[in-house]
């Protein structure tokens, strides 16, 4: 097939687009306000992070507290903890 | 006026909530169209709309206010469009059956009689079944006319890019086409 078929074929298929898909009207809005949308959804976003850092702290502290027991109980241990700081 | 329009987009970047609505209520309804010319979906058009503002809001840190906040929204907005295309291939008869209601509004307006209601839904049809980047590409350039460097600047890509993603579309769509027995 030559260019100039190529091109022929391309511009067909172009028209037939065209004809199948109408372009989107310019003056397309949404049907409502979607600001409360939004909104709802950045404040579940807030919720959910500051959840997120609450799990951190919470795991962080019961890491720390296994830690410490763990000393305690084994107090040679704490050069092996040492070395691997 | 020019000051307070920077002063609205520095105080975004801030992360100030009444600057974003400001920004919101004057970008709303570009985005809207965008993704809606993109999707062709006014319901989930809608969605996307409140998914791009809150990706918009996320990225608030790394807006560049020389750059303009409607070309970025505009990026920001084609992402979500693109994930949501990838979506619904997966889910393919929702995608043939909003499709197939865009077809038939187009019905009336019609220019070539030789083509047919049934040819216009076989189009739009296969179009839907298209990879959703080489959808979106001849979507915006050749369904929306839009210029090829606005199309280039929203996918992010190059023109040159824009031109092969609208052959391949247009050719894999000829093919689909000629395998249900239409030539076009």
């Amino acid at each position: 097939m030559n260019t100039h078929d190529q091109d022929h074929q391309q511009t067909r298929m172009k028209k037939l687009l065209h004809e199948a898909l109408p372009p989107v009207k310019d003056d397309a809005e949404p049907g409502r306000d979607l600001w409360p949308d939004v909104l709802r959804r950045l404040v579940a976003d807030t919720a959910s992070s500051g959840w997120a850092w609450l799990n951190g702290a919470w795991f962080d502290g019961a890491l720390l507290a296994g830690l410490v027991g763990l000393v305690a109980i084994f107090p040679s241990a704490i050069p092996v903890f040492l070395y691997y700081l | 006026m020019q000051n307070g329009a920077s002063d609205v987009l520095n105080q975004f970047r801030q992360g100030d909530v009444d600057a974003f609505e400001a920004l919101f209520r004057q970008h709303q309804r570009a985005v809207y169209g965008w993704i809606l010319r993109i999707t062709r979906d006014s319901p989930a058009a809608e969605e996307l709309t409140v998914e791009t503002f809150w990706r918009i809001h996320r990225a608030h840190a790394r807006f560049d206010p020389a750059q303009g906040f409607e070309g970025w929204a505009r990026r920001i907005a084609t992402r979500a469009a693109l994930d949501w295309l990838r979506t619904i291939r997966t889910r393919r008869m929702e995608s043939e059956i909003s499709l197939e209601v865009c077809a038939e509004a187009a019905a009336p307006a019609a220019a070539d009689p030789a083509v047919t209601a049934e040819i216009r839904r076989k189009t739009a049809l296969a179009f839907g079944r298209l990879p959703p980047k080489l959808r979106i590409a001849s979507t915006l350039a050749v369904v929306e006319e839009l210029p090829q460097k606005e199309v280039a600047a929203a996918l992010g890509i190059s023109i040159a890019a824009v031109k092969l993603r609208v052959f391949r579309a247009l050719r894999l769509l000829r093919k689909d086409l000629e395998r249900q027995g239409i030539r076009p």
